[in-house]
């Protein structure tokens, strides 16, 4: 009883800051320590200013704001977190968050969304729920699909496709046109992973994918091979560039700024980097991944990133305090603008950036995601699961004949990681 | 000054009495210290470890040898595939990597004369080991690149085509690598060459050749076992350079294609500490093979080391 009174009261003084706190800012005092990944440039300025503006808000409040690479706070949080931990990390929604939720490192905040303001959140809920409570908030996410050459499209006499029929009728007039229908770079494995996410859920639906990402269902699966066996149909085509396996994500993309290749699946931060590269808005559109088996409805990938409060942080008040601002509608709306990460806005009450691929994202999130929002291969599988299978669907993007090899490795280590 | 010592007080300090046996072990204190804490006391952490399943944050769980069962194979169970191929791409290291022996030996003696400008030649051989192995790596990636590269072009000339490029086969991407990795490595063993062919004696080849001997002969019989010591350092670098060979890979394939060109220490690195890795147990396990492995080498060298030192006595 008293510990429910307790943090039912934390709580309210949290939820008492948050709304007074833009009003006067006398309540909150002390230190606010962050520890950010969010290391290029365009992300550090937008995290640089939050800590700023969450700072004058607060004048009894220091912001502490460390900001490491992005990269090694992949391997690094784990000793920030465990000695002398920051009030505030950034971390990944779902599957990604288990060692620290398991270890004990992450806080479990329910409570903060019993707020009201959260109830805008709703969509990503799920996301960071783990055995039933939540252990962070969400911060932005991005819309993945396929980004495509509209000026070869329509030189082609090509339209965007909405069917699997469709889809490789296009491929195939695409290739007798002497390209290739995608470029990828798999030679950081994760890139083959988003299209065995499309493909799979595509081809079995969301539950069935999300079961397969937990371990309940086997890789040896008739199902699996249906979706391989849908796969193996672009590869026989000819319809990827070749040698993929050599290239970074990066490296794949002047096939398609050249005009090599047609289209790549990928998520919307790749828009950036075809601007960069030349490529107008006339030239560079955006379609869904197309139906494969009408029975299923579609799932997207968006993956999530996202706040967190460390179980030994020092200011918990602030700490709340300051996800509640992250996830509050004006700043949601200043952060994910054009000019700041240019992505998708967590809180279904802020603006959408005059962008139109991430007003094509957000209305296919909002409107035709009925499956649900897969977070990625390798953040909704397991850690292990996730690298031996990216190698898996590596080796089977070169050689489609190994197959029946790399399933049963897969199994393999299917049944080693969840028995 | 015979009568002076032996009237000398006999209250001499504890240390003074014992200065001769103590005095070594005060200087080795430091270093026996400082070896013990990060090298001596780390490998037993290693084996301890090793029997454990632990993800570097939570409890460790003593799972005895199931590591070690799973990894080599034992009982019922398949070998670890991906600790075979790390395995057998270890070997081709170690054996290909040898070349830089005979490499940095034939660099040594095109060098070993007197001309104009033989100093600048001799800094260009050698500029390669001077570079850091990240940026080898980077210029050979771009060399074996497919389509652009510059390797894919002179192979297109005798009309072999490599499907994927060097790095992207599977089974020429760990020769590629050790290609890569045989620059400067040939350059660092013509180096020693260099020195130890400055030590070369002129009366004996001076006796040799009034003997007849000359080319080949010359070569194998009078140069070469007097080059023993330099042979005896570059065979011991070039073992140890293979068995680190961990940059390179890194660069050059992150593993890759489908974890054909890993070997034991970036498995060990992957298993252990890579974004998708805290296995903590395994990547123990690794590193304990690893080290028996090394083991093997450390022993033979210690051997030869103690062995020439025996015959010079």
């Amino acid at each position: 009883m008293h510990s429910i009174t307790k943090t039912s009261l934390a709580a309210l003084v949290a939820a008492g800051v948050a709304t007074t706190a833009t009003a006067d800012g006398h309540a909150l005092s002390g230190t606010l320590r962050i520890s950010s990944d969010m290391s290029n440039p365009a992300p550090r300025a937008v995290m640089e200013k939050m800590a700023a503006d969450f700072d004058a808000l607060h004048p009894d409040l220091t912001v502490e704001l460390t900001i490491v690479d992005r990269e090694a706070w992949k391997t690094q949080i784990r000793n920030a977190l465990s000695a002398n931990p920051p009030d505030v990390v950034n971390w990944y929604a779902a599957t990604r968050m288990t060692p620290y939720v398991d270890a004990g490192l992450f806080m479990d905040i329910s409570d903060l969304w019993e707020e009201p303001e959260m109830a805008a959140l709703a969509s990503t809920k799920g996301a960071m729920t783990l055995d039933g409570k939540q252990w962070g908030v969400p911060y932005t996410y991005y819309q993945w699909g396929v980004y495509y050459r509209k000026d070869i499209f329509d030189e082609l006499g090509l339209s965007e496709p909405a069917t699997w029929d469709e889809e490789k009728a296009n491929c195939q007039a695409i290739i007798d046109s002497g390209r290739k229908c995608y470029t990828i770079g798999s030679k950081f494995l994760w890139t083959a992973g988003g299209w065995f996410d499309y493909i799979n859920s595509r081809t079995n639906g969301y539950d069935f994918h999300i079961e397969l990402a937990t371990g309940q269902v086997p890789w040896t699966d008739d199902r699996v091979r249906a979706t391989f066996a849908n796969w193996r149909e672009l590869i026989d085509m000819g319809a990827f560039i070749d040698d993929h396996q050599s290239y970074s994500w990066q490296e794949a993309m002047p096939f398609m700024i050249d005009g090599e290749a047609t289209a790549y699946l990928m998520g919307n931060f790749s828009v950036a980097a075809f601007r960069d590269g030349g490529l107008t808005d006339d030239q560079l559109d955006f379609y869904q991944f197309p139906v494969i088996n009408p029975d299923v409805d579609y799932a997207e990938d968006a993956p999530t990133d996202t706040f967190h409060i460390a179980s030994g942080a020092q200011n918990v008040d602030a700490a709340k305090a300051f996800l509640l601002y992250v996830t509050s509608p004006e700043v949601q709306t200043e952060i994910n603008g054009g000019d700041a990460l240019g992505q998708l806005p967590v809180n279904a009450n802020a603006s959408i950036a005059d962008d139109k691929f991430i007003q094509q994202g957000f209305d296919m999130l909002s409107n035709n995601a009925g499956g649900g929002i897969m977070q990625f291969f390798d953040r909704d599988f397991d850690a292990e699961m996730a690298s031996v299978g990216m190698e898996g669907l590596q080796e089977f993007m070169v050689f489609p004949d190994n197959l029946d090899d790399i399933l049963d490795r897969l199994e393999e280590t299917r049944q080693r990681i969840y028995n | 000054m015979a009568t002076a010592s032996t009237n000398a007080p006999p209250q001499r300090g504890w240390y003074k009495r014992n200065e001769i046996a103590i005095t070594p072990w005060l200087f080795l204190t430091p270093a026996v210290l400082f070896f013990s804490v990060y090298v001596i006391i780390p490998i037993g952490q290693s084996f301890w470890i090793s029997f454990h399943e632990w993800d570097g944050l939570g409890e460790k769980i003593f799972i005895g040898t199931d590591n070690y069962e799973r990894l080599l194979g034992l009982g019922d169970q398949r070998m670890d595939r991906k600790f075979e191929t790390s395995f057998w791409n270890n070997i081709r290291w170690l054996v290909l990597y040898l070349l830089a022996i005979p490499m940095g030996l034939f660099i040594a003696l095109l060098l070993n004369q007197t001309v104009r400008g033989i100093r600048l030649y001799k800094s260009l051989f050698f500029f390669p080991f001077v570079i850091s192995q990240v940026v080898v790596g980077l210029v050979f990636s771009w060399f074996y690149l497919p389509n652009d590269g510059l390797f894919d072009v002179m192979t297109g000339w005798f009309g072999i085509d490599i499907r994927g490029g060097v790095l992207g086969n599977p089974n020429t991407a760990t020769y590629g690598i050790i290609a890569a990795g045989l620059w400067p490595q040939t350059a660092y063993c013509m180096i020693l060459y260099l020195t130890g062919l400055n030590a070369v004696d002129p009366e004996q080849v001076e006796a040799g050749r009034l003997d007849g001997a000359r080319g080949w002969k010359m070569l194998w019989y009078v140069i070469i076992p007097q080059l023993k010591p330099a042979t005896f350092i570059a065979f011991v670098v070039t073992i140890i350079g293979a068995l680190r060979s961990f940059d390179f890979i890194a660069v050059m394939t992150n593993g890759g294609p489908f974890g054909s060109t890993r070997v034991l220490s970036f498995y060990m690195f992957e298993e252990s500490l890579s974004e998708f890795g805290f296995r903590m147990g395994y990547g123990a396990a690794i590193a304990v093979v690893l080290f028996f492995i090394m083991l093997g080498f450390i022993v033979y060298f210690l051997y030869s080391m103690w062995r020439d030192e025996q015959a010079a006595r």
